[in-house]
């Protein structure tokens, strides 16, 4: 009885440090009904354990009282026949509950795994610019993995050790009460050592997992930019950091290893102890007539069976300690701050006419860098706009904030007259189409990639949209067409995936339309052709253009010059290169010598 | 997996020969218990044993005991040394494996591959390794210590039965291993499916929600997540089923043990009667030892698997030999700033057609040369071949006159500045970021990278940042734009001071304006370094002392910009397409 609230104080100072192991409790809510079927299983099965050294004391009674007149053997008989029931049915119950758990465990980690891939999803970009990526994945992988594995052997051992502990307290004092206090005193001496080594390991594995998430975090990036390191002969210095860290990692490896270690040991070393307690006092007890051999054999195995749950306490703590530190980890990133939640928004448009307002909008990424100041503009419907100015004015920021990737810090942007804000972002992203300077493919068919989510597209469709952008022929000479799977080994320069991204934003053919540096990578006669097809999908649509070649936005209706995140002239082509200002210098820079 | 132990170092060895004796001296220890087990009960049992006696054996078992618990603590100092040891070398050593790796290998294993090998692979060895020391060792060890003690106490019907036990579990472990085994190869290619989807969401966030694609990624995430999940609950529903067989065996015996002794005493003569019933409790806690120990090998074989194949996971990058090999030139050359291709080919591996085909020129010290051409025209590939990321399949491409494949790597580098299509910056600050790496010519000062910042006319905004050059920056650079993300690796180039810049197609993020007043100040700022320019501008290359025209792989035209106007038909339909008439007249 004595070890339960020290027990229940040590878990909750572990969980107190992480805060992780209250959230993985109520992420467990729906496992309750399964898990207390396999705890019922885990107790009953111990305490057919507890039971069955009663009846083999009974048996070794049974024979020592024999040992000289004849043994009875019709009750060795009933005896062997029930312990047979006993261990039988602790079989069963142990194989259902393996099975029970292991379900559980599994859907556990499935679901925390698909909780973090959704929460990539609903999480603000700005998250990500204070992470890396390797940690995340980190997280998914090497945090969810140490949950799993130490879940499964903790819950159910705590549980059924527990019971048996408890039970093997009740049938000890029930034989004989000196007996049991010696046997308990001996093992709280264990029990105190084991709580001081929990305290000091509980540190040491917070910390690996820590350095864990931050090796990956390093190795991700250097793998991923591995030839510019190279290249710039990085390698030296790429190195030294990760030594660091590799030495970091292996510091706090070879502790929490070596600490949680230690338990087990210890325990074996506490049922010695109490081994030979019992057997001391036993004699003593037995030499003064008090107690039978039969007392101390169930004893002795009393002991066994009594630090047995002891040391399985002590592992289910190292591996809880191990859950913690990493449910911590998952839950740190479950937790972060979402993008609000906008169930309760009901406006929605279905479609646009595409009137675009910007109402003195003003934003910074960091409240102390604000980059766009106060921007008003209005865009009629149908019109192609044209945003230029030099890097870093702020054009990408506009893009970022019109689809809502990030929210404003004053003012307002209106579409048809609605706030953007009053509008769910899926119902904004419904309304874009874009294609950004970055491309992103990933490892599927081309087919999959360009057709992207969306259903309903034809193969006739999607061989118009590639014709249109002039891949269709590349496509064909690949060996599989459009299911060629594209993925590292692919040879698909820039350009070429550019095109495919443009391809993809015809798809989804969305009522209004930004490209954003779309096409800088891919060569301007290509380009001539795509912006014809362009033209054709833009016909009647806004779209917004930002582009460093002019070439490219020669033609748009409104072209909006920005400098330092303000409209410092806008116009046609020809009206600003009339008035010579800021437009004209852009312009006429590319003719002059370099 | 034993290939692996060869990255131990003679240290390691001594500790773990030191682990091994321990282990033994431990299993030894553990062993004497029984006995002294056996002499408390003797004592307990016959009449008259003083008890001074019993404390006697007492003590002596408690020191015994004692003994056993000083070794295993140092066996687990040391094993968790070793094995935290292993896995820190092999992380290195897949670290450094990879950064020799050219672009053609890292593709072959994929990047998410490389990084679950280094990180999540790792730990499975480590962790068995970590074990393994304490119990591979421990557990034949004691299996035949004990059964060494159960021979003079057993009798054959007790033997029988142990042995039946020990048979019946080594089938029960093997059946198991024989169906799970595979199984856990499968598990760590599914996660690294699992890794792959969700870098691959992390990597294009905006474009998945400007697609409101999230549930597309979640339903693709889903199916790999089922696929493992499946996968796992296979291998480990079945290896569930071993623990309770066990504890069944282990029940069995004592009962099986006891049973049979109570027939045997029964029968037995009365002088032998006491000497059987001891003989029987010791028995048990011996038969106890035999099948612990085989328990304890069960552990490992739960390890062991995944393990192993984590270990084959890790061997294959260990054992991939990088394609590009070094050179022993060291740089030393009375050429300075020369390219020239002679007659180069290049196709992919596999590939059927030629990507350049045939391409010659010579760029001399202090020359601008331009491709052009459409895209896939194998402009970029041109720029690959002259630091290596590739080899030439044909034809020779040499550096200051002397064959690129002869250069010693480094040296290699240190001639150029190469800047690439898309800007690739690392975690850390503007400054770490521009005076990355390594030039040879020591380490650059505060004033070179301010000046390579101004160079690359990214001076004005990295002045206006908080911090200025001290300023972080986020994985991949994603805290800026696209353009200040290019101008910061030109900087990184420029900051390098070399022989031969590479610009790979550099210059399209960036606006006209910055575009000429960049390569107007490069050209002043660093003139006599040779520039092979990679361009889809034909305002960023209309200087240029050469023009090469590409198509196909093939040069289709080659010389100035006047001279193509006239004589290239592909040139002048390029030009066209991005000036007026007026303008190229101009």
């Amino acid at each position: 009885m004595s070890m339960h609230p020290n027990r229940n104080k040590n878990a909750d100072r572990a969980s107190l440090r992480s805060g992780g192991m209250r959230s993985l409790l109520r992420f467990t809510r729906p496992y309750y009904a399964p898990v207390l079927i396999a705890t019922l299983c885990a107790a009953i099965s111990s305490v057919l354990s507890i039971l069955g050294p009663d009846r083999l004391s009974d048996l070794t009674n049974c024979i020592t009282e024999g040992i000289l007149t004849g043994i009875d053997m019709d009750r060795v008989l009933t005896i062997c026949l029930t312990l047979v029931a006993f261990y039988g049915s602790s079989f069963l119950l142990g194989l259902v509950q393996g099975q029970v758990n292991t379900r559980v465990n599994m859907s556990l980690s499935k679901n925390l795994r698909a909780a973090i891939s959704e929460k990539i999803n609903r999480l603000p970009i700005d998250y990500y610019n204070k992470t890396t990526f390797g940690d995340i994945l980190s997280r998914i992988t090497n945090d969810v993995d140490t949950i799993s594995e130490t879940v499964q052997r903790s819950v159910t051992n705590l549980v059924s050790a527990v019971t048996l502990l408890l039970g093997c307290l009740f049938m000890m004092f029930k034989t004989n009460w000196t007996m049991a206090v010696t046997a308990i005193v001996a093992s709280l001496l264990g029990f105190l050592l084991m709580s001081v080594l929990m305290g000091r390991s509980q540190k040491y594995f917070r910390a690996r997992q820590e350095w864990l998430g931050k090796i990956n975090g390093h190795i991700e990036e250097a793998y991923t930019g591995q030839h510019i390191i190279k290249l710039y002969n990085g390698e030296a210095e790429a190195s030294a950091q990760f030594e660091e860290l590799n030495r970091k990692l292996y510091e706090s490896n070879w502790k929490s290893q070596f600490l949680s270690g230690l338990m087990q040991p210890i325990m074996g070393f506490v049922g010695n102890l109490g081994y030979v307690s019992v057997c001391v006092v036993g004699a003593a007890l037995v030499m003064n007539r008090q107690i039978t051999f039969g007392v101390i054999v169930a004893f002795m195995v009393y002991v066994r069976l009594f630090t047995n749950p002891l040391s399985q306490i002590a592992q289910s703590m190292t591996s809880l300690q191990q859950t913690a530190a990493a449910s911590g980890r998952v839950f740190e990133f479950l937790e972060a701050k979402e993008l609000e939640d906008e169930s309760h928004k009901t406006k929605r448009l279905e479609t646009t006419k595409g009137r675009v307002e910007f109402d003195h909008v003003k934003f910074g990424y960091t409240p102390d860098k604000i980059i766009i100041h106060d921007f008003t503009e209005t865009v009629e419907p149908g019109r192609k706009v044209a945003i230029v100015g030099p890097t870093g004015a702020g054009k990408t920021t506009l893009v970022n904030l019109l689809m809502r990737f990030y929210e404003l810090d004053g003012g307002e942007i209106r579409i048809d007259g609605i706030p953007t804000t009053e509008l769910t972002r899926e119902n904004i992203h419904d309304l874009f189409g874009m294609v950004l300077q970055d491309t992103w493919l990933f490892e599927g068919t081309i087919r999959e990639n360009v057709v992207y989510g969306k259903e309903g597209i034809s193969d006739q469709r999607l061989k118009e949209v590639c014709k249109a952008v002039g891949m269709h022929h590349f496509i064909k000479t690949l060996p599989k067409g459009y299911d060629t799977v594209i993925d590292d080994k692919t040879n698909l320069s820039e350009g070429q995936k550019q095109l495919l991204t443009i391809a993809r934003a015809m798809i989804e053919n969305a009522p209004m339309l930004i490209l954003d540096e779309a096409t800088s990578s891919v060569d301007t006669r290509t380009e001539v052709l795509i912006q014809k097809a362009m033209d054709e999908l833009t016909r009647g649509r806004t779209s917004f253009v930002i582009a460093h070649r002019l070439s490219t936005i020669k033609n748009a209706d409104l072209i909006l010059v920005l400098k330092d995140g303000d409209v410092v002239e806008s116009g046609t082509h020809q009206e600003l290169l009339a008035q010579n200002g800021f437009y004209a210098e852009l312009y006429n820079s590319q003719f002059q010598n370099g | 997996m034993l290939k692996l132990f060869k990255h131990f170092k003679s240290r390691e060895w001594c500790m773990i020969a030191a682990c091994l004796i321990l282990v033994v001296a431990q299993v030894w220890l553990d062993l004497r218990l029984p006995d002294y087990m056996t002499d408390i009960t003797r004592l307990v049992q016959t009449e008259g044993s003083e008890m001074a006696q019993v404390l006697r054996a007492g003590g002596k078992m408690l020191l015994c005991a004692l003994g056993s618990l000083g070794t295993a603590v140092l066996t687990g100092f040391l094993a968790s040394r070793i094995a935290a040891a292993l896995s820190m070398r092999l992380r290195s050593q897949l670290y450094h494996r990879v950064q020799s790796f050219s672009m053609e290998e890292i593709h072959g294993f994929s990047t998410a591959s490389l990084i679950t090998r280094s990180t999540n692979d790792i730990t499975q060895i480590q962790m068995l390794v970590a074990m393994g020391l304490q119990l591979i060792v421990k557990a034949p060890i004691m299996a035949v210590m004990a059964i060494g003690k159960i021979q003079s106490k057993g009798c054959f019907e007790w033997s029988m039965l142990t042995t039946g036990a020990v048979v019946f579990l080594v089938a029960a472990i093997g059946c198991v291993m024989a169906y799970v085994l595979p199984k856990f190869k499968q598990i760590q290619k599914l996660t690294d499916n699992i890794n792959r989807i969700a870098r691959e969401n992390l990597s294009g966030l905006r474009v998945v929600r400007a697609y409101n694609a999230e549930g597309f990624q979640e339903a693709k995430f889903a199916e790999a997540n089922d696929a493992l999940t499946t996968t796992q609950l296979k291998a480990q529903r079945t290896m569930v089923t071993l623990f309770p067989t066990m504890n069944l065996v282990m029940n069995g015996i004592s009962l099986g043990v006891y049973w049979i002794g109570a027939y045997l005493i029964d029968a037995a003569a009365l002088t032998e009667k006491l000497t059987l019933f001891s003989n029987m409790v010791v028995f048990t806690s011996y038969a106890m030892q035999v099948i612990m120990s085989f328990v304890m090998l069960c552990m490992i074989f739960v390890m062991v698997p995944r393990a192993a194949v984590s270990a084959k996971r890790i061997n294959e990058v260990l054992d991939t030999q990088p394609k590009i090999i070094d050179g022993s030139f060291r740089g030393e050359t009375e050429l300075q700033g020369q390219v020239e291709f002679r007659h180069v080919s290049f196709r992919y591996p596999d590939a059927e057609e030629d990507v350049l085909h045939d391409i010659s020129f010579t760029a001399k010290k202090g020359e601008t040369v331009a491709f052009i051409g459409a895209t896939g025209s194998g402009k970029s590939t041109v720029a690959n071949l002259i630091p290596r990321f590739y080899d030439a399949t044909e034809g020779q491409v040499l550096v200051d006159g002397v064959d690129v494949r002869e250069y010693d790597q480094k040296a290699l580098h240190n001639k150029l500045g190469y800047v690439s299509q898309k800007a690739v910056l690392f975690a850390g600050t503007v400054a770490s970021n521009v005076a990355l790496g390594d030039n040879g010519k020591g380490p650059a000062t505060e004033e070179d990278i301010q000046k390579a910042i101004e160079i690359a006319q990214a001076g004005e905004f990295v002045n206006a940042l908080p911090e200025k050059t001290g300023s972080h920056v986020a994985q991949g650079g994603v805290n800026f734009s696209g353009g200040q993300k290019q101008r910061l690796s030109i900087a990184r180039a420029v900051c390098r001071k070399p022989e031969i810049y590479i610009f790979d197609d550099s210059f399209s993020a960036l606006d006209y304006k910055t575009d000429r007043q960049l390569r107007a100040v490069l050209k002043q700022e660093t003139a006599g370094v040779t520039s092979i320019l990679i361009a889809q501008r034909i305002g960023t290359i209309l200087n240029a002392d050469q023009i090469i025209v590409l198509e196909d792989g093939q040069v289709v035209g080659h010389g100035t910009h006047q001279e193509l106007i006239r004589s290239c038909p592909v040139y002048r339909e390029i030009a066209e397409s991005q000036l007026s008439k007026e303008e190229l007249g101009a």
